[in-house]
């Protein structure tokens, strides 16, 4: 992992990154998803691999690959808008009543910029905790790490890469229908 | 152990009805563990997940964990994940390769090098065995428990603890035609399928049965998926999900297997394109089409969307080509296993186009699979109410109108919508929970 960590040149850029970020969770937490999507680039690989437990030799298979394992999301805009949609139609049952979330997000770092102008790009590393509650007693707890490329566009900061990796290998929760 | 039910009080196939204990009650669910866990043919995993000697690939057969391992001379071997000495869990990977398992406990070590040992998971190690145990210990004796019988049958490892069994294929009846369909390739060649690597896992609040009758052809339950087929989540990444043509529920009476799919047929259907937006997918699926008509001309040949295995398994034949398994945890909680099939020679943006679909559809992230569990979980937990665990759940469609399906030996349907099939699944699991002997189970039919 590139060292950033006496990097003052990327303040300002990082507060501008740490402020999208915390406007996508509001978005996610007021159940705006119709926007969240906004903040979605056209282009975006939507990726969370599943992890096992393997031997310290072993890590590089720790997680499922890409592009050739399975996963538990590995898609891209159309898949995540036909999510929304389904969560709009009031009949996705898993998610009517809706769950109650709150999306925290930190350890926000710049590793990487390139590009200039619109074809600007920052690659950051986070951690999130994801709270669900639905109905009485149900709960999820989703906590990991999350890399992403965001892309300058003419409108805006854009998701152009989430890389989301969960710490848990069995998923203790009965289902994912939220957003991360 | 005197108990307060009985199996025949507590299904009543002619009737339709089951009695609710038999989905919360934590001494029925011990019971099914011994009597139905500890006999019956049980899938463990694919070769695929131990392709070279010595991977192996821990898995679970009713609620005991196991390792599925190759050994140096080849063979596939299911070994209880559990050490002898003090019970301390083996392997504590996922999977792996390992020449020996030893517990990190007190360091005994076991073997499947048929070059060391005369059966596979002997102990081979003991750490001081001549110092302590003044080589006293019978180490013969003290070896890994091992499955009694074991099948790779088309790549999918199935096991059973008990002797005394029947072989697989006597298990599965004619169901084996179906569970053919899942496992061959499209072209209609035997085998020919891989699993995506990859298994997921997770925990849901409901009783094993209720995931696994959902499969045993609950056409019914459609009406809760009205929302995927709103937004249009099919194969080709619109339109609704793949249609099954001439589908109806078959039931295997006799041994609690049942499908949603086609009774045996000669023809093949007209092609109908799925993958229309992606031209090279397509190209794939009509070529092997082509290539089945070919392979298949004149034979027999079903087709299946989803079907269950008794007890707890369920094969998917359609998109999403898949296999579940439904892993007993306690009465109310079940540990939830998808792994994914294609066809091994298919071309990476068939295998993808594939993968796609199977993620936006089933397993925790399914859009399909996330309602079903809904429904699952919340009826367990309304069902352990004082009061609603006195009512019986109502299987009552369609009695009496079941007719036999020519080509399948003990096979009986009734169209489309229908409750037979898990009015016999549930008779099938009251046979096993009277204690029933294997001669008594398995039927005998006319060739």
């Amino acid at each position: 992992m590139t060292d950033t960590h006496l990097n003052t040149d990327h303040a300002f850029l990082l507060r501008e990154i740490e402020q999208f970020f915390y406007r996508e969770a509001d978005l996610l937490d007021e159940r705006r998803f119709d926007e969240w999507l906004t903040l979605l680039h056209e282009d975006i690989r939507y990726w969370m691999p599943i992890a096992r437990n393997v031997r310290r030799d072993n890590r590089e298979r720790e997680r499922t690959r890409e592009g050739v394992e399975a996963a538990w999301f590995d898609e891209g805009i159309q898949t995540l808008r036909q999510r929304v949609e389904q969560i709009n139609t009031g009949m996705h049952w898993a998610e009517e009543p809706a769950s109650r979330t709150s999306h925290l997000l930190t350890n926000v770092r710049i590793l990487e910029t390139s590009g200039a102008g619109l074809e600007e790009e920052v690659r950051t590393r986070s951690r999130f905790i994801v709270y669900q509650n639905r109905l009485d007693t149900e709960v999820a707890w989703f906590v990991g790490k999350r890399n992403d490329t965001l892309r300058r566009t003419d409108s805006g900061w854009k998701v152009l890469r989430r890389e989301i990796l969960l710490d848990q290998t069995v998923l203790l929760g009965k289902a994912l229908t939220v957003f991360f | 152990m005197s108990r307060k039910w009985s199996p025949q009080q507590l299904v009543d196939a002619e009737q339709g009805t089951v009695s609710r204990e038999v989905y919360v009650n934590q001494d029925i669910f011990q019971e099914e563990l011994e009597r139905i866990f500890s006999r019956a043919w049980l899938f463990v995993g694919h070769e695929s997940m131990v392709p070279n000697p010595d991977d192996y690939f821990v898995s679970r057969m009713g609620n005991d964990s196991v390792i599925l391992t190759r050994d140096r001379q080849g063979q596939l071997q299911v070994l209880l994940n559990s050490c002898l000495h003090r019970g301390m869990r083996l392997c504590r990977y996922d999977q792996g390769n390992n020449r020996t398992f030893t517990c990190p406990y007190h360091g005994w070590s076991y073997s499947t090098d048929g070059k060391l040992v005369e059966r596979a998971g002997e102990l081979v190690g003991v750490p001081g065995f001549k110092t302590h145990y003044y080589g006293e210990l019978d180490k013969k004796n003290w070896g890994l428990k091992s499955v009694a019988k074991l099948v790779n049958y088309k790549g999918t490892i199935w096991a059973t603890w008990d002797e005394n069994a029947p072989s697989f294929e006597e298990y599965l009846g004619d169901m084996k035609l179906y569970l053919d369909f899942a496992l061959d390739h499209r072209d209609g060649s035997p085998g020919g399928s891989e699993m995506i690597g990859g298994v997921q896992k997770w925990r849901i609040p409901c009783n094993w049965k209720t995931a696994a009758e959902n499969f045993n052809a609950d056409l019914y339950h459609d009406i809760s998926h009205r929302s995927v087929d709103v937004v249009g989540i099919g194969p080709g990444g619109k339109g609704r999900r793949d249609p099954t043509p001439h589908r109806v529920s078959i039931s295997f009476k006799d041994l609690g297997h049942g499908l949603v799919g086609r009774a045996p047929y000669y023809e093949e259907n007209p092609y109908t394109p799925i993958f229309a937006n992606y031209p090279e997918v397509e190209q794939y699926y009509r070529k092997v089409y082509e290539e089945r008509e070919k392979n298949l001309a004149g034979t027999m040949r079903v087709l299946h969307s989803v079907g269950t295995i008794f007890p707890n398994m369920a094969v998917h034949g359609r998109q999403p080509r898949t296999i579940a398994v439904f892993h007993p945890v306690s009465a109310t909680e079940t540990e939830m296993w998808r792994i994914y099939l294609v066809d091994k020679d298919a071309p990476q943006e068939v295998k993808d186009a594939a993968r796609a679909y199977y993620l936006r559809y089933s397993g925790p992230g399914g859009m399909t699979e996330s309602d079903d569990m809904e429904n699952w979980c919340y009826a367990t937990e309304s069902s352990t109410g004082t009061i609603a665990r006195m009512l019986h759940y109502n299987y009552q469609m369609g009695i009496g109108h079941a007719k036999p399906v020519p080509g399948l030996r003990g096979a009986v349907t009734t169209g489309e919508f229908t409750e037979e099939n898990n009015r016999n699944y549930y008779a099938r699991w009251a046979q096993f929970m009277e204690g029933r002997s294997w001669d008594e189970l398995m039927p005998t039919y006319d060739e």
